[in-house]
């Protein structure tokens, strides 16, 4: 089994739109979006839920009233700003606090305990395509990279004992917590970037990342014929870092419209980005395949 | 006064508005604070000139193996598992802590210091009369909360000043939006726009901050988003229409104000109207302080 996962470093770049379009080319997969802060892959897929289950994680601290007398002495711990005076007692704000606990622990009367916070909701649903696993983290919580943990390691499970051949992983933009949960395992990082100044730097920093923690980025620069001067300087830099350019999709109108109506670009267009979308599978299936005759190699070694 | 400019949807053309937003300010001192860490982008627009960069370091446990009695009371204590405690060692996993400072703060044996850690930089810079602040986060680092507060710190109140926000719905964009007077939402006019849009206007409700929405790449989609916009009374600052030479000179690092020096005027009124708002909100909390 083969996980890919889709990142960008840079928003907007067309994560979830080629994601949507290797879900619905792949054969035998599960799906599975880890962009749990501002899941849109449902959007596209349309999944039935089967099972909803609920995210614990950290912790957040709560006041008794009645016991605190009001001495600060935890307003001088808390490193996160969230306990202030407020009516000769203090007051704790939930999005402030960290959940370190230490102003519990400090408490002269005991009057701060701490609560397990649900942060979050993840789902197993069946698409047409295939199951997928995703979720929603609540608004203003953290933790998002255990989430993705908790629904990577379903769809793992679910992989497993299906049989299935792959894991296709919708991920965030950004370099940090949520990225580095959804892409740690993969076999292939597949970074969207797009002919901007921002898309060529962000696609740095997160080809890095994924280098970083072991994992063999390529690369689809979308839009390409938006500024082809640039197109060709992204180019450039991954003949430079050794990265693959596993396809140059042309900006199309059509793109839009398949987004709008919610629909995978494949099964909506016959037209050239659709052609490229099918070569994209299969320069990755190569590059998955290439990977293992490596790898095998090194074994006879 | 301090505006931020946040999506839930990533790429949806937060920098393309909060850089020209900041350059359409003139002669009056701005301040530009870009709070996307992971992936900064507005030097790319508003090209600052003498930058000067600083590490940006956050606390973690240091162990004197000498006073540590392995009792294991610090393991204990840390939320975030960023302590083992072995037989004759203290594991410390500094991409774990959050320097909370309660391991050193409630080790019987005094055994526990605090120790410098680089997570990434600050680099600062000037352009006429903006001051920019940015932060950069170092590859492989998970956290970007304690270097946007640290980036924060830039900030004078009284100053105009412009946050760019990172993108999402979680305690990234949180830690950059909590403290403004008044949030922009940019978003596009798409079903991933709208469903992000909604997410993001959660954060404002639950934030209690004002706010206003602009549509980037007005006449592409569909017309979801003015609808939910009509439906839940929220304000429609700007349309910027969707048009190929917006984008090419994004493409270049080009504001769009340079692009379009007519868009100059249509910030300032959104600044203007911003003005007003926050002023009338800050008023009617007098009054009912009253």
């Amino acid at each position: 089994m083969k996980q890919i996962v889709i990142i960008s470093g840079k928003g907007g770049t067309g994560k979830t739109f080629i994601t949507s379009s290797i879900a619905a080319i792949a054969e035998n997969k599960v799906i599975s979006d880890c962009d749990v802060d501002a899941a849109d892959l449902h959007l596209m897929l349309s999944p039935i839920i089967k099972e909803k289950h609920i995210f614990k994680s950290g912790k957040v601290a709560i006041l008794n009233k009645e016991l605190c007398t009001g001495c600060g002495k935890c307003i001088n711990v808390c490193r996160f700003d969230a306990i202030t005076p407020y009516e000769n007692i203090v007051t704790i704000d939930p999005i402030s606090c960290d959940g370190c606990g230490i102003c519990a622990r400090i408490c002269p009367v005991g009057a701060i305990r701490m609560e397990e916070k649900v942060s979050g909701e993840w789902y197993i649903s069946e698409t047409k395509y295939g199951p997928m696993v995703h979720a929603k983290l609540n608004i203003a919580e953290e933790n998002s990279g255990k989430l993705i943990s908790v629904i990577r390691k379903k769809a793992s499970e679910i992989a497993e004992m299906e049989k299935r051949d792959f894991i296709i992983i919708d991920g965030s933009p950004g370099i940090g917590c949520p990225v580095i949960s959804s892409i740690s395992g993969a076999d292939c990082a597949i970074v969207v970037t797009e002919p901007t100044m921002s898309g060529l730097h962000d696609a740095e920093r997160v080809i890095k990342t994924a280098r970083h923690f072991g994992v063999s980025p390529c690369m689809i620069i979308n839009k390409y014929d938006l500024n082809i001067e640039m197109s060709r300087k992204i180019e450039d830099y991954a003949q430079v870092e050794n990265i693959s350019v596993i396809g140059k999709i042309p900006f199309d109108e059509e793109v839009v419209e398949a987004i709008t109506r919610g629909i995978p670009i494949v099964e909506y267009s016959k037209g050239e980005v659709v052609d490229n979308l099918y070569s994209i599978w299969g320069r990755v299936l190569d590059i998955l395949k290439i990977k293992d005759e490596g790898i095998e190699k090194d074994a006879i070694k | 006064m301090i505006i931020s400019v946040a999506s839930g949807k990533g790429g949806t053309g937060k920098t393309t508005i909060s850089t020209s937003l900041a350059l359409s300010i003139e002669e009056e001192p701005v301040q530009f604070i870009d709070c996307d860490v992971e992936e900064p982008n507005s030097f790319i627009f508003l090209k600052p000139n003498n930058l000067k960069k600083k590490s940006a370091t956050v606390l973690v446990p240091e162990i004197d193996k000498n006073k540590c009695t392995f009792c294991g009371l610090c393991q204990e204590i840390c939320e975030y598992n960023a302590l083992v405690v072995l037989k004759d060692n203290v594991l410390v996993l500094p991409e774990l802590c959050h320097s909370c400072g309660g391991c050193s703060l409630l080790c019987p044996e005094k055994a526990i210091s605090e120790v410098d850690r680089e997570v990434g930089t600050i680099e600062m810079g000037k352009r006429n009369n903006i001051e920019m602040v940015y932060g950069r986060l170092n590859i492989g680092e998970a956290m970007p909360v304690p270097l946007i507060k640290m980036v924060k710190k830039y900030i004078r109140k009284n100053n105009n000043v412009i946050i760019d926000a990172p993108p999402g719905t979680s305690c990234p964009v949180i830690e950059a939006v909590k403290d403004s007077d008044y949030c922009i939402l940019v978003t596009e006019p798409t079903p991933f726009g709208l469903n992000d849009l909604k997410l993001a206007v959660g954060v404002m409700h639950e934030l209690n901050k004002p706010f206003g929405v602009i549509i980037n790449r007005h006449g592409m989609g569909d017309i979801g988003v003015e609808e939910y916009c009509r439906e839940e009374k929220i304000e429609i600052l700007m349309k910027v229409p969707f048009e190929k030479e917006i984008a090419v000179a994004y493409s270049k690092g080009i504001p769009l104000i340079e692009l379009y020096p007519e868009y100059k005027r249509k910030f300032q009124n959104i600044l203007n109207m911003i003005v007003n708002i926050v002023e009338k909100k800050a008023n009617s909390k007098i009054m009912q302080e009253r």
